[in-house]
């Protein structure tokens, strides 16, 4: 008799014998350098992301759209990488923003450079346009998470569409996917899109706003972030992506400028009481 | 954070937590939203929210979900959008092919029968999505159909799935088949009579429907997209709804 | 019995540097009745003639659609154009359910050529015995191509394949600086003129031997057949060959097409007998006898 409780209705290993973890399709790397061993484990697919990327902050505005990702990779708490560009320009038409896990960011980044290399055969032009990219993507991302084996990322895809227009939509790990002329992955859907909707609540407003305005507002939310997410930083590339000039322009290594901690001292509620 | 023990308090009973804590990836979402479809004698209205949320969060105000997919046929999946999304694009590949196959349009009752067998076909991982398909069907009259996720359906004189399907059902049951209605004439004694209602009598019903779920549900709300079926094509129509 | 030791299989050159079973396939092309497309700035055009075998048979499938956007018309054996569309049609599919994007011509076409060219240099195989005309709009605008079973493909402005499509090409260089900026009407009665230009003497026109397909800007990719037809063939003033109205023996430089009669007429076959007799092509060299039993139908 076994008396310890964590085995009872179990299959006993005198009976049975030890548990065969190639039933549960163990891992075959582990399993070639360790045959039989008991720290085999079953295929393991991502269930959480490593070293992350924070918020993608994008807005439409009357000529474009424009997106700011910051340069910090987060392992945990700890600031891991400083340089990080999340921005990846596909072709002439497409940018796509990418938070979420950095492993797998950059194997989207291989993607899709792939795609593009891809795009290029045969063709007499290339006609890879941002919907085309978003497509790809959420097929890429909705396959992964039917195999229960997501790739941890949430993107937000601008540029052109086919017709030559504006085009904005995000697409997460699940395959979920969305339009809206504001959009933020991470915690700037809750700090930086009512920022955004401020300005452009619909399509309506979008025509309202000026290119420079864009700018300020974007910038405006990944100060507010910085503020507020311990995993963002105040160092941060910017994207302008221009209808009538056709251009898609970076700014790299922004900062937040104009910071005021001020407000800081007033906050309390959290943690013991400061004296 | 610490995993609760539920073991007896015996001298064994720490071991239980040397097992790592597992944390499974969830595959599924909700993204609330509602839909709504009315069958009338010669025309069908199928309706949705245009409003996309997950938890408190409204990710859209205009993420439409109800589709002309071709052949005179309505279709919208609610529920995880990503699923929905997905049912109605393979739907429509497998139409084009039925199309290159049969060199004929898809009689509703036929889509009806294969969204069936689309959902079943992924019955261990369902697509979690509730479906409405509206349509005519061969003698020219309105036509529902209503699905669960793993493919059960029937037609039906309306339907409202999504996450206020609860508040819109009665309402429906009571305005549409006239449940717990009676003849006034006939002093509680008689039923009242089911009728055909007129387009705009549905359309009425549809917009009343959406008002009030969205008062009484966060997740409803930013837009009302209304697809109408008739002999002649479809039509969609779009009122606002309240953005709160 | 055989003339020719280098036709045997698909991986033999012969001295002169041809691949003789590629040539058959090529020839097959013209065993088959003509189809005819054109280009203009917001249209593309096909338009074919149909054959039935027999009287009391229905007629064979000349166009066929393969998205909404692109459609193949045919000449030659009908059973390979059915695979190359299919495989068409799967590749359409793909690119709209990975991209939403409709399939580019030119991808289109290549992957088709690709497909072909592996049968011209892989043993225990054949060439495709079709040759299509590939009618398109993509985002780079209206498009005609013609596949070939070598793997070839070329675009045009117009052109024909199929049986007597000499005496269509003809037409068509003469008009084609028109096609540009001519109107949907005007192209396809081009066309069908080009397509009378085919016919055989005792043929005319009528809406069940003739197919019309059109794809446009704004237009999705249209087959008119049967009663849908008349209003296109209502466009020409005559439904029959002109030329052979005027001159009877202008037809003879289509000689080397005549295999179309052979089936309905065998009396201008011997007539034309002579003629085969210059020709290198081991199949032609048995006209009936050995066609009436079990060879595959062109059309």
């Amino acid at each position: 008799m076994n008396h310890n409780p964590v085995n009872w209705g179990r299959p006993s290993d005198d009976q049975y014998g030890p548990y065969n973890y190639q039933i549960a399709n163990a891992s075959n790397v582990a399993s070639q350098a360790t045959k039989n061993s008991q720290n085999e484990f079953p295929t393991m697919h991502t269930q959480q992301p490593m070293i992350t990327g924070a918020s993608v902050v994008a807005v439409k505005f009357n000529d474009g759209v424009v997106m700011a990702t910051d340069k910090l990779g987060s392992y945990g708490s700890l600031l891991r990488l400083d340089d990080l560009e999340r921005m990846i320009q596909v072709g002439d038409s497409t940018v796509v923003g990418v938070s979420g896990d950095i492993s797998d960011f950059q194997y989207l980044q291989r993607l899709l450079d792939e795609l593009l290399i891809e795009d290029n055969y045969d063709m007499e032009q290339s006609n890879l346009k941002a919907s085309h990219v978003h497509e790809y993507l959420r097929g890429v991302f909705y396959n992964r998470r039917s195999k229960m084996n997501p790739l941890w990322n949430a993107c937000v895809v601008a540029g052109f569409d086919a017709d030559g227009e504006v085009f904005l939509k995000y697409v997460n790990l699940l395959g979920v996917s969305y339009s809206s002329p504001a959009i933020a992955t991470g915690f700037g859907a809750y700090m930086g899109v009512p920022l955004l909707r401020q300005k452009v609540e619909n399509e309506e407003d979008v025509k309202k706003l000026e290119k420079e305005d864009a700018i300020k507002l974007v910038r405006d939310c990944m100060k507010v972030l910085f503020y507020r997410d311990a995993r963002s930083w105040d160092k941060y590339d910017l994207c302008v992506i221009t209808k009538s000039t056709k251009k898609i322009e970076f700014q790299k290594g922004l900062e937040c400028e104009g910071q005021s901690w001020k407000f800081a001292r007033d906050i309390s509620g959290y943690g013991l009481p400061q004296q | 954070m610490q995993a609760q023990n539920t073991l007896l308090n015996t001298e064994y009973s720490t071991d239980a937590q040397t097992e790592p804590i597992e944390h499974r990836f969830n595959p599924y979402q909700d993204n609330g939203g509602t839909i709504l479809g009315i069958a009338g004698e010669d025309f069908a209205v199928l309706a949705g929210d245009t409003r996309q949320t997950v938890g408190y969060s409204i990710d859209s105000r205009y993420e439409p979900k109800v589709h002309d997919v071709g052949d005179n046929l309505l279709l919208s999946a609610n529920g995880f959008s990503a699923d929905g999304v997905q049912l109605v694009k393979v739907f429509q590949n497998q139409l084009k092919w039925y199309h290159f196959d049969n060199n004929k349009e898809m009689a509703v009752s036929s889509a009806a029968r294969l969204i069936q067998h689309m959902l079943y076909r992924k019955r261990m991982f369902p697509y979690y999505v509730a479906t409405i398909l509206a349509g005519l069907d061969e003698e020219g009259k309105g036509a529902i159909y209503s699905f669960d996720p793993v493919g059960s359906y029937e037609r039906e004189q309306c339907r409202a799935g999504g996450a206020a399907a609860s508040l819109i059902m009665p309402f429906l049951d009571n305005q549409v088949n006239f449940k717990n209605q009676m003849d006034p004439e006939s002093n509680g004694t008689k039923r009242r009579p089911l009728k055909y209602l007129s387009l705009e009598e549905v359309i009425q019903l549809v917009r009343d429907a959406f008002t009030s779920a969205t008062e009484r549900h966060i997740e409803v709300g930013d837009g009302l997209q209304i697809l109408i079926v008739t002999k002649d094509g479809v039509r969609s129509e779009y009122f606002p709804l309240k953005k709160d | 019995m055989f003339r020719n030791n280098y036709d045997n299989d698909v991986t033999t050159f012969s001295p002169t540097g041809r691949i003789f079973q590629v040539e058959y396939a090529l020839e097959a092309i013209k065993q088959g009745s003509a189809a005819v497309g054109m280009v203009s700035k917001n249209h593309v055009v096909l338009v074919a003639l149909k054959r039935n075998a027999e009287e009391l048979g229905s007629y064979q499938k000349k166009v066929i659609k393969i998205d909404e956007h692109l459609g193949v018309a045919l000449a030659g054996l009908a059973p390979d154009a059915r695979v190359l569309s299919n495989f068409l049609r799967q590749q359409a599919m793909s690119s709209k359910m990975v991209f939403n994007r409709p399939l580019n011509l030119s991808k289109a076409v290549y992957s088709i050529a690709d497909k072909a060219q592996e049968n011209t240099q892989s043993a225990g195989g054949r060439p495709y015995g079709v040759g299509l005309l590939i009618a398109g709009i993509d985002e780079t605008g209206p498009h005609l191509y013609e596949f070939q079973p070598s793997g070839s493909v070329l675009e045009y402005y117009g052109t024909a394949i199929g049986a007597r499509s000499q005496a269509a090409r003809t037409f068509l260089e003469d008009k084609y600086e028109e096609f540009a900026d001519a109107s949907k009407e005007k192209l396809i009665e081009y066309a069908l003129t080009a397509l009378r230009d085919t016919l055989a003497q005792d043929k005319e026109l009528n809406l069940y031997n003739t197919t019309v397909a059109v794809v446009g800007k704004d237009e999705p990719f249209t087959i008119y057949d049967d009663d849908r037809v008349q209003q296109w063939l209502d466009l020409l003033d005559s439904l029959s060959n002109k030329r052979h109205k005027s001159s009877d023996d202008e037809n003879k430089e289509e000689g080397e097409e005549k295999n179309e009669e052979e089936e309905k007429n065998e009396e201008e076959e011997k007539k034309n007998d002579t003629e085969e007799a210059e020709q290198h092509d081991a199949a032609q060299d048995h006209p009936e006898s050995s066609h009436e039993g079990d060879r595959m139908d062109t059309d």
